[in-house]
């Protein structure tokens, strides 16, 4: 039977990792990530995992060290935060590649300076671009389901790329939550063996990351698109096939109370349940809004988001990143992007909130989407607003 | 890979870009980035094989007649072989002469 128990999120994340029996875990503490190290390590060291724990001096060294497991054939597993997932920046490139499925759990953190130990998604949309399949996750039962569903998604032979897992940092790594884990039997059942085709061997030499000249590198990069884009499937198949074995069911964009609705409000992470009661609170007062929530991040659901939102008139985005001296937060102008040539496709608009940590209460939310209602209406001269900054 | 980089379309191409054929690099013509050449005056030669030596690129070995040659496909043109000859057998002139 599947115990339910309750545990801090970032303990139940290295559970997981234990559940999916990780050979090698390379990482370097860093808050608000280090519980989840620190307890791997613990289940290491009492010998309650079968793994190689490498300490490694930096994020940087910790990504090289997973690369080189990972290419030898090893399941591997990292986590990081902020400015140590900033420290990897490079060799993030690298894994995805070299099409090396290392996993990593990411608990989000603002990015210095001033420095900043809390949550929001800088660090995500730093690293937006490094090829890697990426997922937001907004409780601990999601988190824990979803690092198990990394494993059997970025080792399948049609994807092998490595995974992110956001978690907020605090608002969720630190939480203690209800979690259901499923037993062994099953999850060894739901993950099979990592068999890496090409791994490093003395009998059959490879070169891994050899340097490609102007002639073949454009190749190497339409290939490794394509191969992120053809990942979708394959993830909407581990999802389903999750939600049979597990009765839990995840999908690329959920969507809570928009089916009617005017007004929705799109959301990333934990914010998304506060988000949820803002909405019940507000379609109690008679108001004709919804919530849609993006979970997969990287392959961008592009279809996905387009359905979800076009019977609405108006859709507000919140970020919790700013990009600087652009068009507002980063979802928000792909989410735009998105719906530019759609020919029914609400109205967009850009809030950005939640800074390094600053809470949005339901009260907060309210206020956003009545905002929001107010900017469709009256128009702005501004590209978006960060909510909740004295001015 | 059984077609030169050039002929290879992003299908052709090993998971992750991998290379698995061991010491494919001798199929990269490092002398088309050569501007400049070396000519070798066998009758200046004497076999001493120093610029064998100092070759960065190891392209340089013996014809029948034991002289030292340079492999064009390799020869990046940077000249070391000349300047170290002792016998000043080597010259460097510019590709287009």
């Amino acid at each position: 039977m599947a115990k339910r128990v309750g545990i801090e999120v970032s303990l139940a994340v290295a559970e997981a990792a234990k559940l999916a029996n990780v050979d090698v875990v390379s990482a370097y503490p860093i808050t608000p990530q280090t519980h989840i190290v620190e307890h791997l390590a613990e289940l290491v060291a009492n010998g309650e995992l079968d793994a190689q724990y490498i300490p490694v001096e930096s994020e940087h060294s910790a990504m090289s060290a997973c690369l080189g497991a990972s290419a030898a054939g090893a399941r591997t597993f990292t986590a990081t935060a902020g400015q140590g997932l900033e420290l990897m920046h490079e060799v993030l490139y690298v894994a995805s590649s070299m099409r090396l499925p290392v996993i990593m759990a990411v608990a989000n953190r603002a990015l210095s300076a001033p420095l900043s130990v809390w949550g929001d998604h800088s660090d995500v949309m730093a690293v937006r671009d490094t090829g890697w399949i990426q997922l937001f996750v907004e409780n601990g039962q999601e988190a824990v389901d979803n690092v198990l569903c990394a494993f059997r998604i970025g080792e399948d032979p049609r994807v092998l790329l490595p995974v992110m897992i956001h978690l907020d940092g605090f608002h969720l790594s630190h939480m203690i939550e209800p979690v259901v884990f499923p037993e062994q039997s099953q999850v060894d059942k739901f993950i099979p063996p990592y068999q890496y085709p090409m791994p490093l061997h003395p009998d059959r030499p490879v070169t891994m990351g050899a340097f490609a000249p102007p002639i073949i590198y454009s190749e190497t990069k339409k290939a490794q698109q394509v191969n992120l884009e053809a990942a979708k499937e394959v993830i909407l198949q581990c999802w389903d096939e999750f939600g049979k074995t597990f009765h839990r069911y995840y999908s690329p964009v959920e969507c809570y109370r928009s089916e009617d609705a005017k007004v929705l409000l799109l959301t990333m992470g934990s914010f998304s349940e506060t988000a949820a009661t803002a909405i019940d609170k507000l379609r109690t007062e008679g108001k004709s809004v919804g919530l849609v929530k993006l979970r997969l991040w990287r392959p961008f659901p592009f279809e996905e988001i387009r359905q979800a939102v076009k019977n609405a008139s108006v859709l507000i985005v919140l970020d919790r990143a700013l990009s600087f001296g652009g068009p507002g937060g980063p979802v928000c102008s792909e989410v735009r992007s998105a719906l530019y040539g759609e020919d029914r496709k609400p109205k967009v608009i850009g809030f950005v909130g939640g800074l390094g940590g600053r809470d949005i209460t339901p009260a907060g939310f309210e206020e956003i989407v009545n905002r929001g209602i107010e900017i469709s209406q009256k128009g702005s001269d501004k590209e978006f607003e960060i909510y909740g900054v004295r001015e | 890979m059984t077609k030169p980089a050039g002929m290879l379309t992003w299908k052709d191409l090993e998971i992750g870009s991998v290379v698995t054929e061991p010491g494919n690099a001798s199929q990269y013509q490092t002398g088309g980035w050569r501007s400049e050449r070396p000519i070798f005056d066998s009758s200046k030669c004497i076999k001493c094989g120093i610029c064998y030596i100092f070759c960065p690129e190891g392209c340089i070995g013996q014809d029948a007649e034991g002289y030292f040659q340079a492999d064009l496909f390799y020869c990046k043109g940077c000249g070391i072989c000349a300047r170290e000859c002792w016998a000043k057998a080597i010259t460097i002139v510019p590709e287009e002469e």
